[in-house]
């Protein structure tokens, strides 16, 4: 993937980042995080995936939803607290307007079947465009001080408590998101400690 | 058609739930239905699935769902009630947190947190994907999940494409 390869960009003014945040809004049906992987780190180049993956873990662990606490996140790290309100503005405003208008329309149509079978249909490719997501994130795991064989036992583990046991979330955050991090402050203490996995 | 709503009750409620919504607003549905339908009345169980079904459906975070919740309930000043009251806690913490961490960023600690994190949120992703695909019964729909995934994962046709053959799929009645 020849295109991911070189400099970032950085965007030029918070007005870029509200059309940015909008497009990419635009685009995310049945959930944004697809799109805002795609965007920012491949389209616009803003950020690498490690840096990605690395907001997307705060965004993860705070309340909050998580594209969202993105958007905020890369608007604050570009242009302060204005970027950071352009970026969230422009996820919200103009999905906000379309999502209230498609429930003014909503009760004329949606006993039709094929709406019902259009809906499904559009589920079924928004849970692929996530689980697609994760699978091209993995890659930036190779670079993880705790290796690949830990972060490979951590994300089974992760995905059972989860998707299987339906353990709630705040549990599993706690519980082995704090082990993982807790084993990654030993790591990092054993390799050089100056040594910074997303070099840039 | 709603004279009475109780606004400062329902705003203070979602203040109350946005602090709890890790994972996102979708994880604290089960206390939304608590209050909104079974406690204040305000939405019927029909409504309130159709909330969640009209925000998946249309462009956008998924938390809107929580406006159209708003909006059924109690209009244009119900959708304002309820979508400041999940976001204006999680934002601001999210925006301290966020720039607490980035100013500290060479820190040990900090950089643990996220080696240790990340493949947990890769793995959160992943069941999501299942969670959401899991709860449908049938076989058709998955097969459309995961051959959607490996589109994503491999090639760089527009995420765009990809919904619109899911929905045409599904209109015509194979998934």
């Amino acid at each position: 993937m020849a295109s991911e390869s070189g400099p970032l960009a950085r965007p030029r003014s918070p007005r870029e980042l509200f059309v940015a945040f909008t497009l990419l809004a635009l685009q995310g049906f049945g959930g944004v995080l697809a799109v805002a992987q795609r965007v920012l780190c491949e389209q616009r180049r803003w950020l690498t995936k490690e840096e990605f993956l690395e907001i997307l873990a705060v965004g993860q662990v705070l309340p909050g939803p998580n594209v969202c606490n993105v958007a905020l996140m890369v608007g604050d790290r570009f242009f302060g607290w204005r970027g950071a309100f352009a970026a969230l503005a422009g996820m919200m405003t103009v999905p906000l307007l379309i999502v209230l208008a498609v429930t003014v329309a909503y009760s004329e149509f949606a006993l039709d079947p094929a709406v019902a079978g259009a809906l499904k249909g559009m589920g079924a490719v928004a849970a692929g465009l996530i689980v697609g997501t994760g699978l091209k994130l993995m890659i930036a795991l190779r670079v993880n001080p705790m290796g690949v064989t830990v972060c490979a036992a951590l994300g089974a583990v992760t995905f059972v408590a989860v998707a299987i046991l339906r353990w709630p979330l705040v549990w599993v955050l706690l519980g082995l998101g704090l082990l993982a991090c807790l084993y990654a402050w030993k790591r990092l203490g054993a390799v050089a400690p100056l040594v910074n996995p997303q070099e840039r | 058609m709603h004279t009475s709503v109780d606004w400062l009750g329902l705003f203070d409620h979602f203040l109350l739930l946005s602090l709890l919504s890790v994972g996102g607003a979708i994880t604290v549905v089960p206390d939304m239905h608590r209050v909104l339908v079974e406690q204040m009345g305000l939405l019927t169980e029909t409504q309130f699935n159709a909330s969640i079904a009209i925000a998946q459906a249309s462009p956008g975070p998924n938390v809107l769902f929580v406006a159209v919740m708003g909006y059924q309930a109690a209009g244009l000043a119900g959708a304002a009630t309820t979508l400041a009251g999940i976001m204006l806690p999680s934002t601001t913490l999210a925006l301290v947190v966020a720039r607490w961490g980035h100013a500290r960023r060479e820190w040990r600690a900090v950089q643990a947190f996220k080696a240790g994190m990340a493949p947990i949120v890769v793995a959160l992703m992943f069941a999501t994907g299942w969670i959401l695909t899991a709860k449908t019964p049938g076989w058709s729909h998955v097969l459309l999940t995961v051959a959607s995934a490996i589109a994503v994962w491999r090639t760089r046709i527009h995420l765009l494409v990809l919904i619109a053959v899911g929905g045409i799929l599904g209109a015509v009645g194979w998934v």
